[in-house]
Parts: structure tokens; sequence; C-alpha cells
């Protein structure tokens, strides 16, 4: 095909490319970015073209089902007796615990009853497998094989046996994307278990590190502390477990304390999650009435400032925030 | 026509298969590791037959890439298009380079591709990435000798079986 015609050849010359181009195309390339920045048609234009993009994700994401299909085949019997008899005794304990919740659950429902407390704790989750594949190395987004027409919807927590993962972004028809929690541009409201102290627990980039800055130095917060969703923001529901602090510094300017914590969830370790199906009710003062006199709305609480949704510009669902 | 035909294929081939490797899930720790592989494939075909691949194929197939990744329409279409007009515009000489001097000559593509992405994050409000955001070039490096060779000899056997 280079020779096909030999006569546009030169040697040393600027080929086929001019500047002008270069600086259309670029040109083009920056009003596109900047006008999906501001506008998020690119969801839009997703879900339209979701009919290649999904095939194009399950073809991907063969090696690593294949690789994982081939680990399982050449496990040894040892090994499967001893993974099962370790789930066996996780469902032992887990069972046991359950059975304990039933009497609390019980009780709770009746104090509730006559507390006249609205406020339902019963959850509907489904399973959903990952599609392993890899979208960026340094956005954490994990792809999830159920979508739009399994009625998943953006906003939905996505949790796994042991805590919060994250929250979907995206649906498409049959396949949705979720920001794990550990994404930079990512933030949760939690409380600390130990003392009930709400604060935010925002994304690192890292996939084993959660950041909480901006604690008081007065507050009580240890190593080893467990923090909670607080169910502020209403994105989350209250009391999953999002991880463990690690541990406690001086921030930058001396003047607050910054915590690092570890996600509860196996982030990194893909296969099944649980996916919440009914949305949390949200918690917290009621949004005020737009026609409240001035100064009459309570303030927000403390916790409830980025209410749990991705502070990223990219992602903007509308977190149910009170604005005073 | 049919040694065109075949040698399309080789091309869209290519294409498509580093299109899937860059989706392709890799254990955590190695993630940021993996090299721009679109690139690579790219590069080589921008070298060898420069008529095929102009601005606007580049800028087409980052488009896709975007659709795909579904981060930031323009992206990859603005990084492809940077990187499709350096080597079009320097391809007589990379031509001609031993393997060691075209390795090296893109790792520095793929660098300047790494300050192109840190820009548009920068400008779109992320935050900036961990260091090992620029270990991607080094691999980028290293893996351009198989990624060249191996096509390189795809398409020779190719020609070997028309004739």
């Amino acid at each position: 095909m280079a020779l096909a015609q030999p006569d546009k050849v030169q040697l040393f010359a600027e080929g086929g490319v001019s500047t002008l181009r270069l600086i259309v195309y670029l040109t083009i390339a920056m009003v596109l970015m900047v006008v999906d920045h501001r506008g998020e048609y690119l969801e839009r234009l997703r879900a339209m073209a979701s009919r290649v993009i999904e095939p194009v994700y399950r073809v991907a994401a063969l090696p690593a089902d294949a690789a994982r299909a081939g680990r399982l085949a050449i496990v040894t019997q040892t090994q499967l007796a001893d993974e099962n008899r370790a789930l066996r005794e996780a469902l032992l304990l887990a069972q046991v615990r359950l059975n304990r919740m039933a009497t609390l659950t019980a009780q709770n429902e009746r104090l509730k009853e006559l507390l006249d407390v609205q406020g339902d704790l019963g959850l509907g989750v489904r399973l959903a497998h990952l599609v392993d594949i890899d979208l960026d190395p340094f956005r954490h987004r994990v792809v999830l094989a159920i979508g739009g027409n399994q009625g998943v919807g953006v906003g939905q927590p996505v949790l796994d046996a042991h805590g919060v993962m994250g929250q979907i972004v995206e649906v498409l028809p049959g396949t949705s994307v979720a920001m794990l929690l550990t994404d930079p541009t990512h933030a949760i409201p939690v409380t600390i278990e130990r003392t009930g102290l709400r604060t935010i627990a925002f994304g690192t980039g890292a996939i084993d590190r959660l950041l909480l800055p901006n604690i008081p130095r007065s507050a009580d917060v240890k190593a080893g502390d467990k923090l909670l969703t607080s169910g502020l923001g209403g994105r989350f529901p209250a009391g999953f477990p999002v991880g463990e602090v690690i541990s406690v510094e001086n921030d930058e300017s001396g003047l607050f304390a910054a915590a690092a914590a570890r996600p509860a969830a196996a982030l990194d370790r893909s296969g099944d999650v649980l996916l919440l199906q009914d949305l949390p009710q949200p918690m917290g003062p009621p949004a005020p009435e737009p026609a409240t006199p001035e100064g009459d709305a309570p303030p927000p609480p403390a916790g409830a400032v980025p209410a749990g949704s991705p502070v990223a510009p990219a992602a903007k669902p509308p977190a149910p925030e009170p604005t005073p | 026509m049919n040694r065109h035909r075949v040698q399309a294929w080789l091309f869209f081939g290519s294409l498509a298969l580093a299109i899937l490797l860059q989706l392709t899930p890799l254990p955590q720790p190695l993630l940021p590791f993996k090299p721009f592989w679109l690139a690579l494939v790219l590069v080589y075909w921008a070298i060898e037959v420069p008529d095929r691949i102009g601005l606007g194929f580049a800028f087409l197939l980052g488009l896709f890439g975007d659709l795909l990744t579904g981060q930031l329409l323009g992206e990859q279409a603005l990084r492809l298009v940077v990187l499709a007009f350096i080597v079009l515009r320097f391809r007589s000489r990379l031509r001609f380079f031993p393997m060691w001097q075209q390795a090296l000559a893109v790792f520095a593509l793929l660098l300047n591709d790494r300050v192109v992405v840190l820009m548009i994050r920068g400008f779109s409000g992320d935050p900036i990435p961990p260091p090992v955001f620029w270990a991607g070039p080094f691999v980028g490096m290293f893996a351009w000798p198989f990624v060249f060779l191996l096509l390189d000899d795809l398409r020779a056997r190719l020609r070997a079986k028309d004739t």
C-alpha cells in the first residue's frame, strides 16, 4: 500500500500531516471534552451504543474468566475440602448471629411500633456478577453484569460480604458501572462505631486506603476504630461496615487530625457482589420547604456536606441533601 | 485484492486486540503498569503504513476507546491525535532507527501522552495521580520491541504467502 503512490513519498518531509489538521482535530477533541464535562452526554451516547459496548466487555472479560476456570479445574481436592470447611464454619457463625439478630429484630419492631417510628430495616438485595475488566487503572470502577433491564438504577449501593464497596454510577441496558469507595473522587459519610463521631471517608486512589481528613484534634479516634455508614445524605443505608481506622496523624496544617482507614470490603477480589435494591430512606432533617422564611431551616448536620455522592464533576447524582 | 483483504484483517485485528488488551484485567498491584496498548499498535501502523493512519483515523479510534471506557468523551481521541501527529511527522526518521532508539522514541511519546493525560485530568478537576502513574511509559518502552517484531513478522509472513 505504501508503494501504491511512490511519487508522493518524500524523505524527511512533513508527510501527509499538516499542522492545520492537527489543530482542527485538537479543537474538536477539546470541544467534545468540555461539552461532555458540562452536559454529560457521553452516558446517553453509551446507552445508545450499548449493543456494541457490552459484547466488547464480555469478550475482554473472557481471558480472566478462563483463568479462573482453569484455576478451579486444577485446584486440589484438599484445598477444596479446606475451603469447604472454612465456609461451613463461617456459615455456622453467621447462622448463630442471625438467630440472635432475629430476636433483636423482632424486639426492635415491637419497640418501633410502640414509638410509631417509620423506617424499614428490611433490605432487598440482589446478587450481581462482576465482569472482570479494567476501565482505567487510576479510577476505581467495576463493571457489573446486570443493568437497566434488570432494574438497576444510578446511586444503588454495592456491598459485599464484609461491607460497602461503592455505588452504581452508570447504567447500560445489560451492564452497569460502579464506583468503588477508594476512587479518588468518591466520598462516603461515615460514623465511628465506638464514639459516634460523624465524618466523611474519601477515596485515595489506593485500593486499600481511605482518608478521613478534617477530624477535630480533640476528637477521640484511635487506630482500630470501626467505621460504619452514617446514613446521612440518604445514599447509603446506615450501619454497614465501611472500614477500620489504621492510623491517625495530624494533617499538614496541624489544626486537624487526618485518619487513614482500610476498607472492610474486599475491593480487589472480584466475584459476586450484592446490590441493594431499594434505596435507603433519606435520614436526617427533611428538606426545608421552599417557602420557609430565611434562617428557619435547620442547619445541615456536620457529616452531610458531600452527602455520599461522588465529588467527581463527571458524576453528579442528585443527592437529597438539605440545603439551608 | 485478496492480499489487501488479508492485510486489512491484520490491521483491524491488531487494533481490536489492542482495545481488548486495554480492558483486560490484571492483578491489582500490576494494574498501573499496564502499557497503553492501543498507542503502541497505532504507532506501529503509523510508522509502517502511514497512508492508512491519518489524524482522522486516530481521532475516531480514540472516540471509540472513550465510548468503551466511558470517562470523558474526547480524552483518548486527543491523546491519539497528538501521538499520531508526532509519529507521522517524524516517521521517516523513526522508521530507520535501530530498535533501541525506536524504543526510546516510543518512551518519549508515551511520556508525552502521560503529560497530556495529566493536563486533561487536571482541567477536569481530578486529583493528581499517584507516582506509579508514570510507570506506564517504561513498560510501554519494554513492550515496544515485542509489539513491533510480532506485527512485523506477521506482516512479512502474510506477504511471503501471497507471493
